[in-house]
């Protein structure tokens, strides 16, 4: 049962070693591999990360990413009506960062609005309209995964056109 | 596709950054924030930098470890380019880290001449000339000022100048500027026929509360965390008090407090109390729109009968007399003075009340339950809020004064957990000679210019054209009067200046009017300017201002003006030296010694001048020590090192805000009268929707600005209409089609955004749209004091165009968190 209210939530760290197991009961979760890069070029050097397949996507049902790497959680979905932005066939699928961008809270999907939600403070996002924020406290629109699909259906995330909350380079470099 | 910055790393602050007090200058709740510069071309690393992170980790919810791209900028200090990021300060009491989507764009929002931003921004100053502005030199555009203005005033003499000053602070207010512009209008000369930035008068906007003794901001912040009952009246806090809500409000519910919210329209601000309190805990009183004073009246009537008031209170503190202590009369638009005879004015039953309000008895019996009834034995306590919703509504002295009532006599003023507050607009920042001479009621000046009164206008960041009602006509004979001075002027190119001034002179003796703009942007009653002066904002200079609890913090300047703008302050002290140099040069020295004292250098002489002057424990080197958390007004001492504050007004239960010896507070005897303002129930009866208006979260007091910011201008490319969507469909209305919104006085434009929780026929629209002036359909009714109602506007709606293509691309999402 997933709870997407916070009750209290203070100052909790949440994302503290790891994320996974904070965005939910995820129907599928893919990690990529060689997330870390030496020193990559800034909007061009990204890990190209095996989200899904086509075959496994069903509308609104979304998928439990993690996006550059694993500690940066994110939402694979097929929205069923293309939206721009969109890619696959039928042009209606979509991956953000589910990190909100005001505070990091971890926002909540809601498959009847198709909008992200903040429990943290209220803010929310259209999944429809490139992840613009409907209605918050953020000072960005939601970062989203560029996404590329192959001859065999394979959904690889490779590039993001915002900061992702709590790092200072999307790709995190030591 | 929403807008994206495609940033995808920050440079990082290194250790050893330059650090700045910062409060937000946007709003009156004034969050903390730190500014942090360093040389362009030094970084931080993911190992060593400002805060000691390992930043090659991702960083958890709420951490200090991060900035958005929003918080970034380039600058130049001190001439050189730096880098800049404005943070918010977990340290700081007021938000405790949380940034709004305002105030965490503030570094954005500077001018940056490398990155690109606010290229909107005034840098030199400019005069008309061969049919444009041109820019000048600051001696040259204040020779020509002075030298105009000197025609027209004279000792004892003023009428013929017109001054729209802002008095707030916060922006480019504060206690430097206000002083600056007093000094010179109420000082040096005695200005009569002047007005504040958001209304057609110089006046106060609560003149009830301050008449029956209580200052209208005497609580502080953490009240709302001590009480057992909120009550926010005509206020939507988490779109325009975004972290008074968030860092003060929401724990107060988590710690018990029930909610009662009075508005005719459901906020997002309703939805999150549901959110934090339960719905169980959230009365939401959707009154029929302007019966504030029916309801407070009859809530007033009902704890009294229950007995619910504190009578010790009542007796101690307030007036016992029983002839009203202040007559009603034609500048008084109630009596005040006991509280029976209060009770006995505003007598009003259950069955009244809900007639008059559209809520059922059963509501205002259990509001008056949840503000009054004694909890665990003890009195309640209960923190009014209230804000423009009451302020610019219907019958602001009685609806104000009907509010106050509850908050006296169920003795929840100057206590614990109490307050009956403002909550405000922008910041505080108030610190001018006396403005006794302007009279009361003040002169209505909109309405006297456009009668055709006045000869020179002076305006410091207000832009009428936007933010004034009438504002259809207005703008019509406001660009007419100074088309004649622009004509004037371009005939006398290429002559002296005597022969211009002289020019001028008569086409304003004709009935032209010379206008002369200070602001940070070409504002659009400065499209109609001869002379326009770049002024600075918070942060590109020093600058003091207190919050909505009084807190006082200076903001330290971080980067230098854009151009050669100047602070408000210096730019009214440059104007009284040339205006005392022409004078003497014209052999009216009695005259010119009145503008004498200006000898300023930089914003804290004027500080040390004015606000210092009168409260000598303050300078800014205190303030500099008492960093984000600043200190309480009244200052009362310094000890320690440390500014002695004052944590709340009338802790002794003296009243003083009225000036009476008694120190008792008055009772409002104001009943309930229907609309008040002239017009309304006309328009009302001849229109068929209510255009109710007022902020949003996203761009709410900084709007000038975000004319110019792409993320913002990305959501709203026009201004927007909630509507209901069925009243939408009988209209034949899409999403984001481009509507009229038209009436008897005006027309203006908006996006329809269809509302579901909007009521059937009661639309609400944004104000002071720098493109869709909603002021252009408010008619020009006010109060005996020349208070305007904004909100009760009626008008038709017509599609006028399908969307524009960048507002057919946006989301017309419902803005309720759906969790």
């Amino acid at each position: 049962m997933k709870c997407n209210r916070l009750v209290d939530v203070g100052r909790r760290q949440f994302l503290r070693g790891g994320v996974l197991g904070v965005a939910g009961a995820a129907a599928a979760t893919v990690l990529p591999s060689g997330a870390r890069a030496e020193t990559p070029r800034a909007m061009l050097d990204y890990p190209a990360a095996k989200l899904g397949n086509l075959a496994d996507l069903k509308v609104d049902v979304p998928v439990d990413i993690g996006y550059p790497d694993a500690d940066s959680p994110g939402i694979l979905l097929k929205l069923g009506t293309p939206v721009e932005g969109g890619a696959g066939p039928e042009g209606d699928i979509v991956a953000y960062s589910v990190l909100c961008p005001h505070k990091g809270y971890p926002l909540a999907w809601n498959a009847a609005d198709r909008t992200l939600n903040c429990p943290g403070h209220y803010s929310r996002f259209d999944a429809e309209k490139g992840g613009q924020q409907v209605w918050g406290h953020a000072t960005q629109n939601l970062p989203q995964f560029a996404l590329r699909i192959d001859e065999a259906g394979d959904i690889f995330a490779e590039g993001v056109d915002e900061l992702i909350y709590g790092r200072l380079s999307n790709v995190l470099q030591a | 596709m929403a807008y994206k910055r495609n940033i995808d790393r920050l440079p990082i602050i290194p250790a050893g950054a330059k650090e700045h007090n910062v409060t937000c200058h946007y709003c009156i709740v004034g969050c903390g924030y730190k500014a942090y510069t360093w040389p362009l071309k030094t970084q931080g690393s993911t190992e060593t930098n400002w805060i000691g992170e390992d930043l090659s980790k991702q960083q958890g919810a709420m951490t200090e470890a991060w900035y958005s791209p929003s918080m970034y900028n380039v600058v130049k200090q001190n001439g050189q380019d730096v880098h800049l990021v404005i943070k918010p300060d977990v340290n700081c009491a007021v938000n405790g880290g949380l940034g709004s989507i305002r105030g965490a764009r503030m570094a954005e929002n500077r001018r940056s001449d490398q990155r690109g931003t606010q290229q909107q921004r005034l840098t030199d100053p400019m005069v008309w000339r061969y049919g444009t502005w041109q820019p000048t030199s600051w001696e040259d555009a204040l020779d020509l000022v002075a030298r105009v203005t000197a025609r027209v005033i004279d000792k004892d003499a003023e009428d013929d100048l017109y001054v729209s000053m802002f008095d707030h602070g916060g922006s480019a207010g504060g206690y430097e500027n206000t002083w600056g512009t007093g000094k010179l209008y109420f000082g040096a000369m005695k200005v009569k026929h002047c007005r504040i930035h958001n209304r057609p008068a110089y006046n106060s906007e609560v003149h009830s509360s301050r008449d029956m003794g209580v200052d209208e901001l005497q609580y502080n912040y953490a009240d709302y965390e001590k009480t057992d009952t909120i009550v926010l009246v005509g206020t939507n806090p988490m779109e325009c008090q975004t972290n008074l809500f968030l860092n003060h409000m929401v724990p107060g519910m988590r710690n018990g407090a029930r909610v009662v919210i009075v508005d005719p329209r459901r906020t997002v601000t309703v939805k999150a109390c549901e959110e934090v309190a339960g719905e169980k805990n959230v009365l939401h009183l959707q009154i029929t729109p302007g019966s504030d004073v029916a309801l407070f009246n009859t809530l007033f009537t009902e704890i009294a009968a229950k007995g619910w008031v504190d009578r010790d209170f009542i007796e101690k503190s307030t007036f016992r007399g029983e002839e009203p202590a202040v007559p009603a009369g034609s500048a008084q638009p109630a009596a005040l003075g006991s509280f029976e005879a209060a009770l006995a004015a505003c007598q009003m039953s259950l069955a009244d009340g809900a007639k008059a309000t559209g809520l059922s008895e059963a509501q205002i019996v259990q509001a008056a339950e949840w503000i009054a009834a004694p909890k665990d034995g003890a009195r309640r306590k209960c923190v009014i809020g209230y804000e423009k919703g009451l302020i610019w509504g219907n019958d602001n002295y009685r609806a104000i004064g009907s509010l106050l009532n509850i908050g006296l006599a169920t003795g929840n003023v100057g206590r614990e957990g109490g307050g009956c507050c403002r909550l405000g607009g922008h910041q505080e920042g108030y610190f001018r000679p006396s403005d006794a001479h302007v009279g009361r009621p003040a002169p209505y000046v909109d309405q006297l210019l456009i009668a055709g009164g006045g000869k020179v206008h002076h305006i410091w960041a207000n832009d009428h054209f936007k933010t004034t009602l009438n504002a259809s006509q207005f703008k019509r004979i406001y660009n007419r009067r100074s088309q004649m001075v622009k004509e004037a002027m371009d005939a006398a190119a290429g002559r002296p200046r005597a022969e211009l001034v002289d020019a001028i002179v008569s086409a304003v003796n004709a009935g032209g009017i010379f206008s002369v703009c200070v602001d940070i942007i070409h504002s659009q009653i400065g499209q109609a300017a001869h002379v326009i002066l770049p002024a600075v904002e918070s942060g590109e200079m020093n600058l003091t201002s207190m919050n909505g609890e009084r807190r006082l913090r200076l903001t330290e300047k971080y980067m230098d003006p854009p151009g050669s703008a100047r602070p408000d302050c210096l730019i009214a002290a440059g104007l009284a030296q040339a205006l005392e140099r022409v004078l003497r040069e014209e052999g009216r020295d009695a005259y010119a010694d009145q503008f004498k004292g200006f000898e300023w250098k930089t914003e804290e002489d004027a500080f040390m001048d004015g606000y210092a002057s009168a409260n000598t424990d303050v300078t800014y080197e205190r303030l500099r020590a008492m960093g984000t958390n600043g200190v309480l007004e009244p200052v009362v001492g310094f000890k320690d090192g440390k500014l002695i504050g004052t944590e709340r007004l009338y802790a002794d239960g003296v009243f003083t805000r009225h000036g009476r010896e008694d120190g008792k507070a008055l009772f409002s005897l104001g009943e309930w009268r229907g609309w008040q303002a002239p017009g309304k129930a006309q328009q009302q009866a001849s229109h068929r929707f209510l255009i109710n208006n007022g902020r949003a979260n996203m761009n709410w007091q900084n709007w000038f600005l975000d004319q110019g910011n792409d993320f913002v201008m990305d959501r709203f490319p026009v201004p927007f209409i909630q509507i209901n969507p069925e009243d939408m469909a009988e209209l034949g209305l899409k999403p984001g089609d481009m509507v009229e919104v038209f009436n008897d006085v005006g027309a203006t434009q908006a996006l329809a955004y269809p509302e579901p929780t909007a009521r059937r026929n009661e639309t609400f629209m944004i104000f002071g749209a720098p493109n869709g002036a909603q002021g252009n359909i408010v008619n020009p009714g006010v109060n005996e004091l020349i208070l305007p109602n904004y909100k009760h506007t009626w008008a038709n709606i017509r599609k006028i165009s399908d969307a524009t293509p960048a507002s057919a691309r946006v989301s017309y999402k419902s803005w309720e968190v759906a969790l």
